[in-house]
């Protein structure tokens, strides 16, 4: 019992990181019918800025709740800089491109950032300061479940649920979505779908650097291929959640993080990832809309 | 016995019925026309023949044997090609090789025979050369055999569609607008193309909505109307028939 | 015009067949490198180019030949050149068990299983499955292939044998081309649906084409672990697999001597660029987004075929 609770939060814990990596995933999908390859590194490129933030003197000054909330804010922000930036030189040119251009484009995106952040920080893998959050254990029904765990839970959950709101209650989120459903009804209902694609390339990098800066935290330790593991879970997390669906993506982290965990503990520790994989292609198979999302037929 | 049956066939997308409980028997050697405002369900009939659909209920029979079990490829080889309401060509490729494409189905070679040339392979390779060019003749198209599809006038590309159709050897060839953006010298060129083609003894299933063309050319006429056959019969009656007025034609002197 | 390219044609293969003779060990080796690419690039070329599907597991069919050989040759002692067809075959299997379920998705979600299959082949390679992969140290004293009695040892050796096997590919992938199976691989890439209202078998197509590739892919895996002697999961990653795509792409999808160009250039310019080091992926994955946005056909794109047609017995055409 006490196995099951720990892997469960752990799962939980992870899971949310997949959940913020994946809704980038599934939001350029559901806007752009690209799979951004590149997100994952996007993902990194956050892992490591909040390392030079966090070691530098720019957060020292500031207690450490401000620190924190300042921490995040500045690595989102960057890593949507980063984001709008990718769109603009990779993906825009290709806009009325086979898709097969753009795949391939999103590829070379994503060895160019990978390399770049090697080339800057180094190969070999880099550690967080061990002091940033408490190394407390919280008592929980007679588990000693670790603080850090919650703090990361409770982060992810936390920038979901505003995220769910704003797509779900704001002008904008609707908008985000009807250019997801139909990009071209959206355009002759008078939405700027280029400024929804800028939204969306905002708000997508930003969750995955949030969640690059969360594994450093939780992990502590970060190195320049991390993006490639967690992008394709978290990609695995999309589908299963039915690809350009938002809450599906959520969802899809939450479970795919506790599948893993206890998979791990349960099955097997060595064939962790290949488990994660299996479930991805079994998904595609079977049920490629993924468990939220809809059935679109093609007119012949 | 009819060369092409339907029995109750039903379609239905979602909530949706585009065809319910459709029959009708098709018999050899005529040109019949298939005819309804939008959205009756006359593609979708043609998509269940041609076995891109498969109908929730009813059966289809081909020369007495029932279609249900065949893939859309196997039909073909059956003996029914068709053509698309879209105009599906293979854009980027020659206009001989967008024949050559009819032709696959009644040759052999596999992957052996290709890569090393076997005679009997040589031999299949001509013979579908001559058919595609019989084809591409049939329709006017002859001299353009090397250029891209591309190139072709909107006009010209559905003639290609009909060449690749040909090409099949088909006992049923089943055309979906094939006047669709056709100018009035292109459409009597077509009309006169129908009749060529129904005296090498394929029969001609079309939809239309170019009535001069459907009543000069077809010998039974089928009206559909929101997935339900409401009227089938000899051009002449099929004008008269109020119902048919109603539901799409209009008075005479509109058309 | 086509005598110019006869002339070309044939100036190449003058340059490739005197090669070795005005080389050191260390830049013939780099062409048999580009030799063992060319291979794989070709072979998936037929999955990519021709029928259309995102492939971007290939290492995985790369990896089973090269396993069969090593493992077969280190336990049984049969001779690495005469499980040269059982690796091909072993490869081909693998991939039709593998592609039926698949067969039928769409491009993108393809695309993401042929990554996922990738993967899985090679964590079960890192964890020794059923004992004979070697773990991740791999599996090393495989044998030298031995034709007529006469070992294959040095580069230069390996550079004709290598070669010679790149030529034959090369032969019986253009003969394939311009057959009834190329012609089909090539209607289901432009039009799916037209191509199975034609007649044509679209799902025995895709799997032959996911088969035959994967083949030759495995026979390329054989030559490879005989002349590394060792092999190990490393060398079938995914990015093994980005590469032969990227080969594939940027020297002209669906293009014979566009693939042979891209193999020259993604193989062989970064040896020549050694000296810059790490930075050398950076330009590789720069230039693969600029190919895309200013030559999205590749360095040398396929050219429509052209038919005999004076030969005709009924003695029209020519036109």
């Amino acid at each position: 019992m006490e196995l099951f609770a720990q892997q469960f939060t752990n799962g939980l814990a992870v899971g949310g990181i997949y959940a913020l990596i994946a809704l980038g995933y599934t939001m350029v999908y559901g806007v752009l019918k690209l799979i951004n390859f590149a997100h994952g590194d996007l993902f990194t490129l956050g892992a490591y800025l909040g390392l030079t933030l966090v070691t530098s003197w720019l957060l020292s000054g500031l207690g450490p709740l401000w620190g924190t909330v300042l921490l995040v804010v500045m690595v989102m922000g960057m890593i949507a800089a980063v984001g709008v930036l990718l769109d603009r030189v990779a993906y825009r040119p290709l806009r009325e491109s086979p898709r097969l251009s753009a795949v391939v484009s999103a590829l070379g995106a994503s060895i160019f950032l990978q390399n770049a952040v090697m080339l800057i920080y180094g190969a070999r893998q880099q550690v967080y300061p061990p002091n940033i959050l408490p190394k407390l254990a919280l008592s929980f029904l007679g588990l000693q479940i670790p603080l850090v765990r919650i703090i990361v839970l409770c982060a992810s959950l936390a920038m979901m649920g505003i995220l769910y709101f704003f797509v779900q209650k704001t002008r904008i989120g609707t908008a985000i979505r009807a250019a997801a459903i139909d990009q071209g009804a959206a355009r002759l209902m008078g939405i700027d779908v280029n400024r929804i694609i800028l939204m969306v390339f905002m708000i997508g990098p930003a969750m995955g650097g949030a969640a690059g800066l969360l594994v450093g935290l939780y992990y502590g330790q970060i190195n320049f291929t991390m993006g490639w593991t967690y992008g394709l879970k978290a990609f695995t997390a999309a589908i299963l959640g039915g690809i350009g669906n938002i809450p599906g993506a959520m969802m899809g982290g939450l479970l795919l993080g506790v599948i893993e965990s206890l998979g791990a503990a349960y099955i097997s520790l060595a064939y962790k990832d290949a488990i994660t994989f299996l479930v991805l292609i079994m998904i595609l198979i079977f049920r490629p809309t993924g468990l939220l999302g809809e059935r679109v037929a093609e007119k012949v | 016995m009819s060369l092409l049956r339907l029995n109750g066939v039903t379609k239905n997308f979602g909530g949706l019925s585009a065809v319910r409980g459709l029959s009708f028997d098709l018999e050899e050697g005529i040109v019949m026309g298939l005819i309804g405002p939008n959205g009756a369900g006359k593609t979708t009939v043609f998509n269940l023949i041609t076995g891109i659909y498969r109908p929730e209920a009813g059966d289809i029979f081909f020369d007495g044997l029932s279609l249900l079990k065949l893939g859309a490829h196997r039909r073909v080889a059956m003996g029914i090609a068709r053509t698309f309401q879209t105009i599906r060509l293979f854009r980027n490729l020659s206009v001989l090789e967008n024949v050559l494409a009819g032709c696959h189905c009644r040759m052999k070679a596999g992957v052996l025979e290709s890569m090393f040339r076997l005679p009997a392979q040589q031999r299949e390779e001509r013979k579908a050369l001559e058919t595609a060019l019989n084809a591409l003749e049939l329709v006017g198209l002859g001299s353009r055999a090397e250029q891209p599809a591309n190139n072709l006038s909107y006009g010209d590309r559905r003639l290609l569609e009909i060449a690749r159709a040909v090409a099949t050897g088909p006992r049923l060839l089943i055309l979906d607008e094939p006047a669709g953006g056709m100018n009035e010298h292109e459409t009597a060129q077509l009309i006169s193309l129908i009749f060529t083609i129904r005296d090498m003894g394929i029969t001609v299933l079309l939809i239309e909505h170019h009535m001069t063309l459907v009543m000069r050319v077809c010998e039974r006429i089928l009206v559909m109307e929101y997935g339900r056959r409401i009227a089938e019969g000899a051009p002449e009656e099929i004008r008269r028939d109020p119902g048919v007025v109603d539901a799409y034609l209009g008075a005479e002197d509109n058309w | 015009m086509k005598n110019r390219r006869t002339v070309v044609f044939a100036g190449c293969v003058a340059v490739l067949g005197l090669a070795p003779l005005f080389l050191d060990a260390y830049w013939t080796d780099v062409l048999n490198n580009i030799g063992i690419y060319a291979i794989l690039a070709l072979s998936l070329n037929l999955i990519v180019g021709h029928a259309g599907l995102f492939n971007l597991g290939h290492a995985a069919f790369y990896a089973v030949g090269a396993y069969t050989a090593a493992i077969l040759n280190t336990t049984y002692h049969i001779p690495v050149l005469s499980l040269l067809p059982v690796c091909g075959f072993t490869a081909g299997l693998f991939a039709l068990v593998v592609a039926r379920p698949i067969i039928r998705l769409r491009g993108d979600y393809l695309c993401i299983v042929t990554i996922g299959v990738g993967e899985i082949v090679r964590i079960a390679l890192i964890n020794n499955l059923f004992g004979i992969t070697g773990g991740a140290n791999g599996i090393f004293g495989i044998s030298r292939p031995s034709l007529f009695g006469c070992v294959i040892r040095s580069p230069k050796q390996f550079y004709y044998f290598i070669w010679i096997f790149v030529g034959v590919t090369v032969i019986l992938f253009h003969l394939l081309e311009y057959s009834r199976v190329g012609r089909a691989l090539n209607y289901l890439r432009e039009d799916e649906v037209a191509a199975e209202g034609s007649g044509i078998n679209t799902a025995h197509y895709k799997l032959t084409a996911f088969v035959l590739g994967a083949a030759w892919a495995g026979m390329a895996g054989n030559i490879y672990a005989a002349k590394m002697s060792i092999i190990s999961p490393e060398s079938f990653t995914f990015w093994e697999s980005v590469l032969i795509f990227a080969i594939v792409i940027l020297g002209g999808s669906g293009s014979i001597p566009g693939v042979l160009l891209g193999a020259f250039l993604v193989i062989g310019l970064p040896e020549v660029f050694r000296q810059f080091g790490s930075a050398r992926m950076l330009m590789f994955g720069a230039a693969m987004i600029v190919m895309m946005i200013f030559r999205p056909q590749g360095l040398l794109p396929a050219r429509r075929r052209a038919y005999r047609l004076d030969r005709l017995p009924s003695g029209r055409g020519g036109a």
